[in-house]
């Protein structure tokens, strides 16, 4: 939504509308089967798009076996056949010499029984948890940027879009050294109050917080420029007339702009749910190889990938990536069933 | 759940495919906010720029450590400007690894996915859009449940494909499965249906075919979409690092990304060596950001809004 909403605050005042279908799109680009289905029916009845070509079906066919062919057979390829091999592979155990045999369910036994997932599965809890912080702090620059007659807007926004596209491995190398426990900057720091860090990513209590941290930092101008398009739709005489009914700044947001942003709001905890539940590059830089506090950080990505291509064990990967899909699932069937509550679509 | 089914997007197409003339000047009508009409609101001021310290501050470190020596890196206090400046911790880098290589293959491994993905996805993207063909909804709903799966789990089968081939440390190992997107083609479709048709019928009666529809007629129409798949594929194509470190062990085939992790594994703390590569890592990028930064910021939006 936040081109539409950014192009149509450049060119005309229809965002608040833009907003609303494109989260539609997402919204059922999620739950996919049922409306991807129902589409083109409705499609050939209600929009002007859907007409049935002007050229024989047959030859249609042809042409749309050249279009979609390359695509469909590259997905097939490289992601469909790959998911179901992953499945099959989870009932599978690999040898040492490579042949495979079949064990049913005790994959997923061992891994449910093993404490290593539960550690993981309550590290990606924490850390999702963690950059959902993120969120908050998002919607207050936003709004804060788009402060009637705010000079500087585009320097400001360019600046805290910067870290999005920063290679995250780059970003990682660079935050160990500022939360490093001899003489990063960040204890340097907070010295000159007189506190004490620790060793911010050697330290069991502390590592995780650090990577969410930086998480977050990395993530806000992405979410920054979604908010801001969404703002940039709230008609600003709704907001005047609060204003002269007496509410203050804070509550015109809390009670008017939040709601009318909520399907951007929906959008941007979706997607960084997602995001955080899969975390693994920012993991595996900043904490390198022998880390002590290795275990308090691993993700269930980094349990995935460590099983997988570390310990060359595929049945336990697959029955990872597995309970990873379920775990992703959950949480988005989950927000789709909440959104009702707080999320207004026009 | 018919969203799907009248075009999702109108607004924004309409919208995005208007040459958008109108450019910064509106930008401040539309801008309203919460606080109230002052002169400038100084307070905004201090917590914005408080938050770009925030932001840039790791950047200027970065920069300034990448021209320290060890001893001024790990002094205490800190030492804010390089004494003396060292300027030997790039040619290190160059040592350390064939960093020279690592560049032109993150570069030809972005050049080379961005191109099939636009050439692919948008062609993809409008026949699902605009074609009648036999199994369109099946196929469509196959993509969508490829957009709906974590990578994580494609990505053992993938390994085991790439090694059958014999192409585990290639540079085509790593560009081949990013050529196809299910979410580009989703992109583009949800662009596609947005547009008006009666063009393409104009270009049919006058006895265009459906490439020359889509090739003269519809292409240069979706240049809006173009821009966004091109941004995001660009930007996930130059940071991606799980699959490359996975199908990658030759350094001279590695792009920066996994180059960068094998620095931190041969430099462990050597700072300065460490902001060297990884500011040279990052350079490109931030260049290409600078000089397109409206392409940028909304084609990421935009992208972003369909995942």
């Amino acid at each position: 939504m936040s081109q539409a909403s950014i192009q149509a605050s450049l060119d005309s005042p229809l965002s608040p509308a833009a907003s609303g279908t494109a989260d539609g799109a997402l919204r059922s680009a999620r739950r996919g089967g049922g409306a991807a289905h129902r589409a083109p029916l409705k499609a050939g009845s209600a929009s002007p798009n859907g007409r049935k070509g002007a050229k024989a079906p047959g030859q249609s066919a042809w042409w749309a076996l050249l279009f979609v062919g390359p695509t469909g057979i590259g997905l097939a390829i490289f992601y469909l056949w790959p998911a179901l091999r992953t499945f099959y592979l989870s009932f599978t155990h690999t040898g040492a010499f490579g042949g495979s045999s079949w064990v049913g369910l005790e994959n997923y036994q061992k891994l449910l029984s093993n404490p290593a997932l539960g550690q993981a599965l309550a590290n990606t809890a924490i850390y999702t948890l963690i950059s959902l912080l993120g969120i908050p702090l998002a919607m207050v620059v936003a709004a804060l940027l788009n402060t009637k007659g705010l000079k500087g807007r585009g320097i400001y926004r360019t600046l805290y879009f910067l870290p999005v596209v920063t290679m995250p491995a780059a970003v990682a190398i660079v935050w160990r050294m500022i939360y490093n426990g001899d003489y990063g900057v960040l204890n340097q720091f907070l010295g000159l109050f007189g506190a004490h860090g620790t060793s911010w990513l050697t330290n069991p209590n502390t590592a995780l917080v650090a990577i969410a941290v930086v998480g977050i930092w990395a993530g806000l101008g992405q979410n920054v420029v979604i908010f801001l398009a969404g703002l940039q739709g709230v008609p600003a005489e709704m907001l005047e007339a609060a204003e002269l009914d007496g509410a203050g700044p804070v509550r015109r947001f809390i009670h008017m702009v939040i709601p009318m942003i909520s399907p951007s709001v929906f959008f941007v905890s979706v997607m960084s749910i997602i995001g955080s539940l899969q975390v693994f590059d920012l993991v595996f830089v900043m904490m390198g190889q022998n880390n002590p506090a290795m275990p308090s950080v691993k993700t269930v990505v980094y349990l995935f990938y460590e099983a997988g291509f570390i310990n060359h064990d595929q049945g336990t990967a697959a029955a990872i990536a597995f309970v990873l899909l379920i775990l992703i699932l959950v949480m988005t069937v989950l927000q789709f069933a909440m959104q009702k509550k707080w999320v207004h679509y026009e | 759940m018919s969203e799907l089914a009248s075009p999702p997007v109108p607004a924004v197409a309409a919208a995005a495919a208007a040459p958008s003339a109108g450019g910064r000047g509106q930008r401040t009508t539309s801008g309203r906010e919460v606080s109230a009409r002052r002169r400038q609101p100084w307070a905004v001021h201090a917590v914005l720029i408080l938050g770009v310290v925030a932001m840039v501050f790791p950047f200027v470190w970065q920069l300034l450590t990448s021209f320290k020596n060890f001893a001024g890196a790990t002094a205490i206090p800190v030492q804010w400007i390089p004494q003396p400046w060292d300027f030997s911790n790039f040619g290190k880098v160059f040592e350390a690894m064939p960093f020279g290589q690592m560049f032109v293959n993150s570069l030809l491994l972005t050049v080379a996915r961005t191109a099939g993905q636009v050439v692919l996805c948008t062609m993809a993207g409008y026949a699902f859009a605009r074609m009648h063909f036999p199994g369109r909804n099946v196929i469509f709903l196959l993509f969508l449940s490829v957009l709906m799966v974590p990578g994580q789990l494609f990505l053992l089968p993938q390994y085991e494909i790439m090694q059958s081939l014999g192409w585990l440390d290639t540079l085509k190992a790593i560009i081949v499965p990013g050529l196809f997107s299910a979410f580009g083609t989703f992109l583009m479709r949800q662009f596609f249906m947005s547009m008006p048709n009666e063009l393409e019928e104009a270009a049919r009666l006058d006895g265009a075919n459906q490439w020359q529809v889509f090739w003269r007629v519809m292409l240069p129409l979706a240049k809006p979409g173009i821009i966004a798949l091109t941004v995001f594929t660009v930007l996930w194509s130059w940071n991606d690092m799980l699959w490359p470190l996975i199908v990658t062990s030759d350094q001279a085939k590695m792009p920066l990304s996994v180059g960068l992790t094998q620095l931190v594994g041969l430099h462990m703390t050597n700072y300065p060596v460490l902001m060297a590569g990884s500011l040279l890592a990052t350079i490109p990028m931030v260049v290409v950001f600078m000089f397109l930064q409206r392409q940028f910021i909304q084609g990421i939006a935009f992208s972003g809004s369909k995942g």
